[in-house]
């Protein structure tokens, strides 16, 4: 490429004759849209060359696999070394059914576990809460205490498995309850590898299983921080999370700029409780979505890796490269699933995998066909696995670290998506924050308004969506066999509540309890040793975060509509 | 007299917080001239169903991505039941498989407006569903 | 019809629903349920909540209804956001924030969309306002939509209103710009635990000051309403301001000039139905021809139209 620098004269006469053989052509067929943009919205040219990247410098800007700014990877070796971890998130019903599928998939060769919890549980409620009725075991799996936790990792050495859970507000509780089960195998906390999400900013902006309003969220996050670098210091304590965020309508750009602008908001958070960034900074993960727009994610994810680098290094002085380093696992774009002709759906993730996989994702969930109707059955959560396994030993991107690199598209649209999630991070900044922003709405709008141009986009058939709107097909899914999650799961956690209650004892959870009260009204306690006594005397879930519920508040969300 | 706007409740039941499509709609809902009242998230049947009666909803529309529409399908319409508004339409959308849409129309529901309904769709049904209920309520 | 206010007053919630319905879509019945309404009007405080977007008015409101709830008060609750100039239609959603209390049996709560008023109020709020009185609410709240004209068209439904600002936002000095400052009986100072909450409260003072307020001195009020710090004092405050109201000079010239005002407003709005009709009757293409020719013009045109309606209608 340095080549062309002095050849760019040359090229440019050529291509002077190229788009004069263009215009002849666009009089006869002009093409198929006056003007061509990715799925983010940024504008597509017709042909990349080398004026594109004039200012190009190879070491400024991508440099080598595990070398800073980290574009082309976080680690030397890269899937050379070790393929990226495949782990399929899953639960559903009790702990005992969704035991039975974690190892049905580490059978099949899915290398780490992926926790999804049950409604209820994700926002801190036990199965016998009045808000849990009918959502017991729905959306994952249910946990009201240890009890369920032991039974959920029954026969799984969580010395050899690594598990990330997708829980964010009461992640506290479920991290006390893994450790606890892990104590009871015999495995040292200093063993344990893992992720919790406990994520809390994205929930106020695009999930919605807060609990807590943000204050005490934070503290709650930094308490995390804090534990697991003197106690769990092989867990990723956090996952930053732009999955959900692009899931709610965000573009690609807004995807890196809102989670980045999380991540700085957490980094500061941690900063001022006195963590060391050059420390806390090493366990800190993210979480991205694989969507549609192929060019478009690859890019995205190199320009997520070098624009934390260098927030990593110029706004907080990190030195340490391994804090610099942005490590993330991804799941292809649930939201991009059809109901319509579902088996098309295995066609989109496995080129949404690819993406991820030439973007040089660490870990890696695949969705399954039958998802934009259930959880997915057995059979498609097979598929989907083999998807990533077919990419891993047959299609050969694996085999050379980050091949699209120098691709004059691909390292235009990098650059750009990284001015672009600049410019909105440098709007956050002048606002005073992520929280401030939050507050006021601006991501929430900026997402909302994405979101809304996206569903115009597909009615006026500007975006086509296969078998939506373009090329259906007269088609009856009523008979397919879609995963039905038993719907006395309720009641059978209500009774095995009522017994464990029964033959624990209660004095001490009592006693537990208002140990944990205390602590919360003294922001200068670490409270994770006080949960993890709670739990491990079976306080359950719903207890804990009872009393949490009363010293901290609960958030009511920002309608900006 | 001023044309008698459609007013309409979009809610969220329950747990789930997945609202793209419910702001989505509500935000096509508006631009068709209607009135909507979103309720948010974490909504129980009984603030639901009271919401549209203090409002005096035309319709409510009804979000559920969590796989529990049948348990809250069948709360709302029985709860309207008992409060002798039967007549406000209940429909909705989210993940609901194809499976279970006729039980949910025997129960009660109007129509369940599935994964890649254009808004467009919902909008005209709900025109014609209300035009209809007004009909019946002169006669 | 009067069946269906006979049922509104006995407590009928549906009925009550119904009713406010039928007024704002400008039914031909809601004279006559005015009217049938009317006598049992003039009970309820009528609490106007004004202030920028952003200022927690919302929040305040949710937290005034458990208040006034505790003192075991009925609450009707008006919340109005705009209305789409494109479609008519709109989007409301200020009950979010009070929907803990959507259970309540003794609270009401109706979001209104503007409908082409341009204030910050509907044109039917001030029927709605009354028909909530009629049947029994010992206080209304009504939250405006907080721009434009909202404060000068609160004041005209409201007995006391409360100026909500907020530290940070800018906006204390665009609102003393504006003279809305005159018009507030309360003023909140919300968010009050962020930075700059003094600085306001002091800027209030000084504006009092200048203006000379002499008979009912504007009490500042600090909230921070999301804990609900605050609250109990505003709402003494508020209920102090009601006395004075009912004991004082001005109170009285306050209750004879909503008088004034709603008598007016009716008359403009059935005079402007009767021009609108006689212009739909009588303004014809050849009118409009006449005076693009210059052979007449818009005055007279207008005027010999205007003479019409006088004659006929007396």
């Amino acid at each position: 490429m340095t080549d062309d620098k002095k050849n760019i004269p040359e090229i440019m006469e050529q291509r002077k004759k190229y788009e004069a053989k263009v215009e002849k052509v666009l009089e006869k067929r002009p093409e198929r849209r006056k003007e061509f943009h990715t799925g983010g919205n940024l504008h597509l040219k017709r042909v990349y060359d080398p004026s594109d990247l004039k200012d190009f410098n190879y070491v400024q800007d991508l440099n080598y696999p595990g070398e800073y700014p980290f574009t082309r990877g976080v680690q030397p070796t890269l899937y050379r070394g070790r393929l990226w971890t495949m782990r399929q998130y899953a639960g559903f019903g009790n702990a005992e059914e969704s035991n039975e599928r974690y190892r049905y998939l580490l059978s099949q060769g899915t290398t780490g576990l992926s926790v999804a919890f049950d409604l209820p549980t994700q926002i801190g409620y036990d199965s016998d809460h009045p808000m849990a009725q009918g959502e017991c075991g729905k959306v994952g799996v249910a946990i009201d205490s240890l009890a369920d936790m032991e039974v959920l990792f029954n026969e799984i050495p969580l010395d050899k498995v690594s598990t990330s859970m997708t829980i964010n507000a009461p992640a506290s509780v479920l991290l006390a309850m893994y450790i606890c089960v892990g104590e009871k195998q015999g495995v040292p906390a200093n063993q344990l590898a893992g992720t919790i999400q406990n994520d809390i900013l994205k929930e106020y902006i695009a999930r919605g299983t807060y609990i807590f309003p943000p204050k005490p969220s934070m503290r709650l996050i930094t308490d995390i921080f804090e534990f697991c670098s003197k106690n769990v210091p092989k867990w990723n304590t956090i996952s930053i999370s732009g999955y959900h965020i692009r899931e709610a309508g965000s573009t690609a750009a807004q995807e890196i700029a809102f989670t980045l602008a999380d991540g700085i908001a957490y980094v500061e958070a941690a900063k001022k409780k006195g963590l060391d960034p050059n420390v806390f900074g090493k366990r800190l993960s993210f979480f991205f979505n694989a969507h549609n727009d192929f060019l478009e994610e690859v890019a995205k994810y190199r320009a997520a890796r070098r624009m934390w680098a260098q927030i990593m290094k110029e706004r907080f002085g990190v030195t340490d490269q391994k804090a610099q380093t942005l490590r993330f696992h991804t799941q292809t774009g649930g939201s991009t699933l059809t109901a319509q002709q579902p088996e098309n759906n295995i066609v989109r993730v496995t080129l949404q995998a690819l993406a991820a996989v030439l973007g040089g994702t660490q870990s890696l969930h695949t969705n399954s066909m039958d998802e934009a109707l259930a959880l997915p059955s057995e059979k498609s959560v097979g598929i989907a696995l083999k998807t990533q396994q077919i990419i891993a030993y047959e299609s050969g991107v694996a085999n050379t670290i980050d091949p699209l690199a120098g691709s004059y598209v691909i390292e235009s649209l990098t650059n750009e998506i990284q001015q672009k999630a600049e410019e909105y991070i440098n709007q956050i900044d002048d606002m005073g924050g992520m929280l401030v922003a939050i507050e006021k709405g601006y991501v929430q709008k900026h997402i909302q308004d994405a979101a809304y141009a996206y569903q115009r986009a597909i009615e006026t058939n500007d975006a086509i969506v296969v078998g939506v709107n373009k090329f259906q097909i007269e088609e009856n899914n009523k008979d397919m066999k879609l995963l039905k999650v038993d719907e006395t799961v309720g009641e059978r956690q209500i009774k095995n509540l009522k017994k464990m209650k029964e033959n624990r004892d209660n004095i001490k959870v009592h006693d537990t309890l208002e140990a944990i009260r205390k602590a919360a009204r003294d922001e200068s306690q670490n409270m994770m040793p006080l949960i993890i006594d709670a739990v491990r005397n079976y306080a359950t879930e719903g207890e804990i975060c009872g009393i949490l519920r009363e010293e901290f508040g609960e958030y009511t969300e920002n309608i900006i509509l | 007299m001023a044309e008698k706007k459609i007013r309409v409740v979009i809610a969220k039941p329950g747990l789930d917080g997945h609202d793209r499509g419910a702001k989505v709609v509500a935000r096509a809902l508006r631009d068709a001239g209607m009135e909507v009242i979103y309720t948010g998230l974490r909504q129980t049947p009984e603030q639901i169903v009271d919401t549209a009666i203090q409002e005096d909803a035309d319709a409510i529309g009804i979000s559920i991505l969590s796989g529990a529409h049948s348990f809250y399908f069948s709360k709302i319409i029985s709860l309207l039941k008992d409060n002798n508004a039967s007549d406000i339409i209940v429909f909705g959308g989210g993940v609901i498989p194809e499976s279970d849409i006729p039980s949910l129309l025997e129960m009660g529901a109007g129509a369940i407006f599935g994964p890649g309904t254009p808004t467009s769709v919902c909008a005209k049904w709900l025109e014609k569903a209300v035009a209809e209920k007004r009909q019946k309520e002169t006669v | 019809m009067s069946l269906l206010a006979e049922k509104a007053l006995h407590g009928d919630i549906r009925a009550l629903a119904r009713i406010i319905s039928l007024v704002e879509n400008e039914a031909p019945e809601t004279e006559e349920i005015m009217k049938y309404l009317y006598p049992h009007t003039g009970k309820a405080l009528v609490i106007g909540i004004t202030g920028s977007p952003g200022a927690g008015k919302s929040t305040l409101v949710d937290k005034l209804i458990s208040e006034f709830r505790k003192k075991d008060k009925s609450v009707g609750i008006i919340a109005v956001d705009p209305s789409s100039p494109f479609s008519g239609g709109a989007i409301l959603a200020d009950r979010i924030r009070m929907q803990r209390h959507a259970n309540d049996k003794d609270v009401f709560i109706r979001s209104m969309g503007t409908r082409g008023s341009l204030g910050g109020v509907s044109r039917s709020t001030r029927e709605a306002v009354k028909i909530l009185d009629a049947c029994g609410k010992d206080v209304i709240l009504i939250e405006t939509v907080g721009v434009g004209q909202s404060e000068i068209d609160i004041v005209k439904l409201a007995d006391t209103v409360c100026l909500v600002l907020v530290p940070g936002m800018g906006d204390d000095i665009q609102i003393m710009k504006a003279g809305i400052m005159e018009i507030a009986d309360v003023f909140v100072v919300n968010k009050a635990d962020r930075p700059g909450a003094e600085k306001i409260v002091a800027e209030v003072k000084l504006m009092l000051d200048l203006i000379g307020k002499t008979a009912w001195y504007p009490p500042i009020n600090m909230t921070v309403a999301e804990k609900g710090d605050g609250v109990a004092e505003l709402v003494e405050g508020i209920e102090k301001h009601h006395e004075f109201l009912k004991e004082s000079a001005q109170g009285l010239r306050k209750q004879k000039n909503k008088v004034v005002e709603e008598v007016r407003e009716i008359l403009s709005r059935d005079i402007a139905k009767k021009v609108e009709k006689a212009w739909q009757n009588q303004g014809t293409n050849e009118h409009i021809e006449a005076i693009l020719e210059k052979e007449t013009d818009p005055y007279t045109v207008a005027h010999a139209i205007l003479h019409d309606v006088v004659k006929n209608e007396g």
